[in-house]
């Protein structure tokens, strides 16, 4: 579930509240969204794939809640780990692209 | 946070209205806006990152139309599904997937390269694929609304013609008038958070059969994935690799991600719990199944596992219909239903037309999506053109089963909950829907067509506690068409397992149709017989 909007890291653009399918935030009064609806969290991960600022925490956790520490995160280079792999934000290759995507269908049929 | 509706009401017109922004649906936006049609497309959700699709990879059923490859592929699922499929419906949706993934290539698409260093397109990474379709629809000129369910379905003599629904985060209520509509809500998981699918509530079918239309294969609607207990990433095909064991170490014999799962399932039911590792992955290609489903590692990741070493606790998370084959039936190569101006396509519709009574996950799903998607877009823009000068005075009605006051009201929401509580409780135990009887089927029928009544006799608001009373009441009609065509389908095909008749039986080679709200029926209807060779 959702349980981390960090708010040294957070840029206020709010893509995060239109992005969530299940629509989990809200507009912050002072421009931080907040976690409104934890458990209408479905973890599905996107909100952290878009935040620009990697300032958003999905644990892996889809039941309940997880208590997490934003420095410990930082310091695991968990924040924006996703974002990362995926190869999602500026300047960075698409994952999609890659040469294993080929290579793996090739050795074993599934892809 | 409703107010009072009349002032805050959006009123939009187009010629196509496509509700679900999927795969299916922004196929089906694009294909009707490049035929010249105005169109809206509403989303429950987000457009581009909500539904089955955007969270995850998917393999698509893309081959090149080379007969013997063809031939290989329509055989694929032919034994599997129950000989339900269709060989025409198989190659038009061949062809369809073919030109549409070429198309998605051309229009940016960052395909991977083969040993020729051509792009290789037999899978789709969901939030790139999904990102692009949204740019697209946009570029074509459709009007999106995020984050606004629909509610009710509007018609009238001439068909369906529109619909109503709010805006969750503005409290706003909406309507659209359309010539023609495509339903392209997915399929229903029953809230069970499998990735991507609590969005996916059987809304669509619905409103569907509001209107009028009817169901084929709802029997065909219990797919379980394997997931670590911890988390909501159902992708199964990687436990191919693995080995399962108890906890004292010792391997569950006959475990596995195909034809395994019941034995994982009998096990959990015991109440025994199923370790999985994936320590049957031959060393050199892990970095490649890494990098191939990287969401898939992702929770492993987050809890210091290392799935290829460690032993994780799993489950079987309910797929539903998701995963499954039935859907709102299709009458003829447009996705049209049995309802004038009503089109569905995508999880929505039927699958079984192409993979009978068994789909699991890889390929033929998304291939589904998006050519049924752009099937329904050129049947929707042909019937909103030839509606002409009629589709501007209609008198357009809801055919909503559930009574909505306006604004304030009455406090539901904890008896919404119980409500969503008390489907779950029929349709999630492996007892009931995965292992099928008589019995069991019979005592589920009979709790829901209570639960049926009672939600069908509450008034519920124009707001987000009236989505959830919908979400509710959808389930349970799913739950309902699902049960009573199991009931009837006395053998075990396809997906679909019974225990009190755990064979095929050749004569029960037909199709079941099911429909109706308050009196549920179904019927048998006849299956191509033209087969595909062996
Ligand atoms: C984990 C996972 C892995 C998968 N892997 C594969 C694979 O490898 N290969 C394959 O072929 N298939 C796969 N599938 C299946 C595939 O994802 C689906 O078949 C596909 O997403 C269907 O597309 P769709 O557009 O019909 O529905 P969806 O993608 O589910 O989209 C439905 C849309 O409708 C919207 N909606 C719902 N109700 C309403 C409402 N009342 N009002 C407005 N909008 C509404 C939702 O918000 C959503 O955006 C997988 C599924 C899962 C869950
Ligand atoms: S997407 Fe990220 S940066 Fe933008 S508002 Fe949300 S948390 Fe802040
Ligand atoms: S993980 Fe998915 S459901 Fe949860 S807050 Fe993020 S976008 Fe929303």
């Amino acid at each position: 579930m959702i349980e981390l909007v960090s708010e040294s890291k957070c840029v206020e653009c709010n893509l995060c509240v239109s992005v969530c399918p299940t629509n989990v935030f809200d507009r912050g009064e002072h421009g931080i969204p907040v976690i409104a609806r934890q458990s209408d969290c479905q973890t599905c991960f996107m909100c952290e794939l878009y935040c620009p600022a990697d300032a958003l925490y999905v644990a892996a956790d889809a039941e309940g809640p997880t208590a997490v520490s934003e420095a410990l995160l930082d310091e695991q280079g968990l924040l924006g780990g996703y974002r990362e792999k995926v190869g999602w934000g500026k300047g960075r290759k698409p994952v999609a692209e890659h040469p294993y995507m080929y290579e793996l269908a090739k050795r074993t049929a599934i892809g | 946070m409703a107010k009072v509706w009349e002032d805050s009401e959006l009123r939009l017109s187009a010629d196509v209205l496509v509700i679900g922004g999927g795969p299916s649906g922004t196929w089906a936006a694009l294909t009707a806006a490049t035929n010249g049609s105005k169109v809206i497309l509403v989303d429950k959700g987000y457009c581009g990152t909500s539904g089955a699709t955007a969270p995850s990879g998917t393999g698509v059923w893309y081959i090149k139309p080379d007969e013997q490859l063809r031939e290989e592929a329509r055989q694929s699922r032919y034994l599997l599904g129950g000989k339900l499929a269709e060989v025409p419906w198989m190659n038009r949706v061949l062809d369809r997937t073919y030109e549409n993934m070429n198309k998605l290539g051309a229009w940016g698409y960052p395909f991977p390269k083969d040993d020729n260093g051509d792009p290789y397109k037999r899978g789709l990474q969901g939030p790139e694929y999904m990102k692009l379709m949204r740019k697209l629809v946009q570029k074509a000129g459709v009007q999106i609304l995020d984050h606004s369910p629909v509610l009710e379905l509007l018609a009238d003599e001439h068909g369906v013609g529109g619909a109503t629904g709010v805006r969750t985060q503005s409290g706003q209520t909406w309507t659209v008038r359309a010539g023609a509509v495509v339903i392209a809500t997915g399929g229903c998981a029953f809230l069970s958070k499998a990735l991507g699918t609590n969005v996916l509530t059987g809304d669509g079918y619905l409103l569907a059969a509001e209107a009028g239309a009817d169901f084929s294969g709802m029997e065909f609607s219990n797919a379980y994935a394997i997931c670590p207990t911890f988390s909501s990433v159902t992708k199964t095909a990687y436990y191919r690799y693995a080995s399962f064991y108890y906890e004292d170490g010792t391997i569950v014999e006959g475990a596995g991600s195909q034809r395994g799962r019941s034995i994982i399932a009998r096990n959990l039911l015991q109440g025994r719990q199923v370790y999985a590792s994936l320590d049957q992955a031959p060393e050199d290609i892990r970095p490649l199944l890494r990098v191939n489903q990287t969401n898939f590692f992702l929770p492993f990741d987050r809890l210091g596992i290392d799935p290829f070493k460690d032993k994780f606790p799993v489950t079987l998370r309910l797929e539903g219909t998701v995963r499954g084959t039935g859907g709102i039936r299709i009458i003829d190569e447009q996705c049209s239903t049995i309802v004038p101006g009503l089109y569905a396509a995508g999880d929505a519709a039927t699958r079984e037309l192409i993979c009978g009574g068994f789909t699991g996950g890889g390929s033929h799903n998304a291939a589904w999506a998006m050519s049924s998607g752009s099937f329904a877009g050129e049947g929707a823009s042909k019937f909103a053109r030839d509606l002409g000068d009629r589709a501007s005075n209609r008198q357009l009605k809801s055919v909503s089963t559930t009574t909505f006051a306006k604004a304030g009201g009455s406090e539901d929401k904890g008896k919404t909950a119980e409500a969503i509580r008390a489907v779950q409780e029929e349709v999630t135990p492996y007892d009931r829907n995965l292992f099928r009887t008589q019995e069991g089927l019979a005592s589920s029928i009979t709790r829901l067509d209570g639960l049926w009544t009672d939600l069908r006799e509450r008034t519920t608001t124009l707001d987000l506690q009236g989505v959830r009373h919908r979400e509710a009441t959808a389930m349970t009609a799913t739950a309902r068409w699902m049960y009573n065509t199991a009931q009837v389908r006395t053998e075990t095909r396809g997906m679909h397992k019974r225990e009190d008749y755990p064979t095929l039986d050749d004569s029960q080679r037909y199709r079941l149709i099911s429909g109706g709200l308050d009196q549920v029926w179904t019927q048998k209807a006849e299956v191509s017989k033209e087969a595909v060779t062996p």
